[in-house]
């Protein structure tokens, strides 16, 4: 096999994928935004309901004129790394802003959160130490697994008692223990249960780690995420989290308690060697910051939105988890009709996000939906609609109502 | 402590449990390519595995498995505690 061919299986998997006359769901365009909702794509007005923008803000008036006036002041980027002379007074404030508004000693900003994750748990766990990770994790978990020299051992997909299992097997092990777990696990929408994963930190004596990535600015009572709505954000080791959710714009972060942060800044390769954040991303997000813990009425708009979409499609008949939260999780039965559905969504005038095994859990397709703050009940009810008509119209059998 | 032979009997007990595995598998079958499991499914049998004979396979174990009897050994091997 040359160094290419190993390409061709990918090759012959898209083309059957567009084979019907398709699109790549992998190209989808959207020409312009027109709100935070509404998208021009294929040149139409397309209801997206498929971003990770759950409260609108990459949209916020506010975040562009900040990010505007900095790109004057400041330029247009930094031409460094955090640790060489990447460093400018915003990078600082930000870090100070976000370990205030959680209430810990320190923060660490990513020029995106794949980073954020993994370098933090590449850094933290070394030879000898050992990872669990719940068996759903991100791509950027199981990379920093694969960046590190930890040992690594999966536990069940938001499973204390199989996590508890798998802690006590190691039982007389020397090295350390970090538990990974996600605040909403993105292509489910799954929320972790973090008082029992808390209880288990306790108990173990293992380190706990929480990726709120699609979980802050959208559960707790401030926004904080899974382990703040669960009331056990005091038994978070390192709390990270990204800007391309909720804050609207690019970037990621570690907050902590241990005093020990400022040194993983030293030895944290995916922070040490890649340029910083630009000056207007820096400031759209400290700016967004303000929105995300001044207007709790987003978050409650939020949820009603998830409530309305959820039921929506339960009622339908369309297969969903139980969990409700901003990200609806479609499930189907096989590849063909995932795709057919998807593509009669986005003719009928909706975005959502196609997601194909084995980057899904069980290996079943999955039509991945997210609800925002800016939606209309009438936009949500619209986009239901559209979804009943496109499974008739697919053939698809939906679940009694 | 049960032997190489007798954990491989219980690995392929358990893969046959799955109608898509080939009948006519054996010690030496290759998990990825004769069974046809992609990553994904490797890591979930292999989780079986750890509840079956009780026993953590850290996933850098799973780069040196690639038979069924590589997956026996290796278990066997985590269980002394090598």
């Amino acid at each position: 096999m040359t160094l290419l061919e190993k390409f061709n299986g990918t090759g012959a998997r898209l083309q059957a994928l567009t084979a019907g006359g398709g699109r790549n769901p992998f190209d989808v365009v959207i020409e312009r935004p027109l709100s935070s909702t509404v998208g021009l794509i294929e040149g139409r007005e397309t209801l997206l309901f498929g971003t990770n923008n759950y409260l609108g803000l990459s949209q916020s008036p506010k975040a562009v004129e900040a990010a505007a006036k900095a790109v004057r002041e400041f330029g247009v980027g930094t031409t460094g790394s955090r640790i060489a002379n990447g460093t400018q007074s915003l990078h600082r404030h930000l870090e100070t802003r976000i370990a205030d508004y959680f209430g810990q000693r320190d923060c660490m900003v990513f020029s995106t959160g794949y980073q954020a994750n993994l370098g933090i748990i590449s850094t933290i766990a070394g030879k000898d130490d050992y990872l669990l990770l719940d068996a759903d994790s991100h791509a950027s978990i199981y990379d920093a697994a694969k960046l590190g020299y930890a040992q690594v051992i999966r536990f069940r997909h938001n499973d204390p008692d199989d996590l508890h299992k798998r802690l006590r097997r190691l039982e007389g092990q020397p090295g350390g223990r970090l538990i990974v777990a996600e605040g909403i696990y993105s292509m489910t929408g799954n929320v972790a249960p973090m008082k029992e994963f808390a209880a288990i930190r306790r108990e173990t004596g293992a380190m706990l780690l929480v990726d709120e990535a699609h979980s802050f600015g959208v559960l707790g009572p401030t926004g904080k995420g899974a382990a703040e709505e669960a009331g056990v954000l005091e038994d978070m080791d390192f709390v990270l989290g990204t800007f391309s959710k909720s804050f609207g714009t690019v970037g990621g972060y570690c907050v902590s308690n241990h005093p020990e942060l400022d040194l993983i800044r030293l030895q944290c390769r995916p922070y040490m060697f890649t340029a910083s954040l630009p000056p207007d991303v820096i400031a759209a997000t400290l700016a967004n910051l303000e929105e995300i813990a001044t207007r709790p009425e987003l978050r409650a708009q939020l949820m009603d939105n998830a409530r309305q979409f959820h039921s929506g499609l339960t009622q339908a008949g369309f297969r969903t988890s139980r969990h409700v939260s901003p990200v609806v999780a479609v499930t189907l039965e096989e590849t063909p009709e995932a795709v057919a559905l998807w593509n009669r969504l986005l003719e009928l005038g909706v975005y959502v996000n196609l997601s194909l095994p084995p980057a899904t859990p069980d290996n079943h397709p999955l039509l991945r939906c997210s609800v925002m703050a800016t939606h209309t009940p009438e936009q949500i009810s619209r986009a239901v609609d559209i979804f009943t008509r496109a499974a008739r119209e697919c053939g698809l059998l939906l679940a009694a109502a | 402590m049960q032997t190489a032979d007798e954990v491989s009997a219980v690995i392929l007990e358990k893969l046959l449990a799955n109608p898509k595995v080939p009948r006519d598998i054996t010690g030496s079958s290759r998990i990825v390519e004769d069974l046809a499991f992609d990553s994904l499914a490797v890591m979930n049998f292999v989780m079986d595995i750890e509840d079956t004979f009780d026993v953590s396979v850290p996933l850098d174990r799973l780069a040196d498995v690639r038979t069924v009897d590589d997956l026996a050994n290796a278990v066997i091997a985590l269980k002394s505690g090598a």
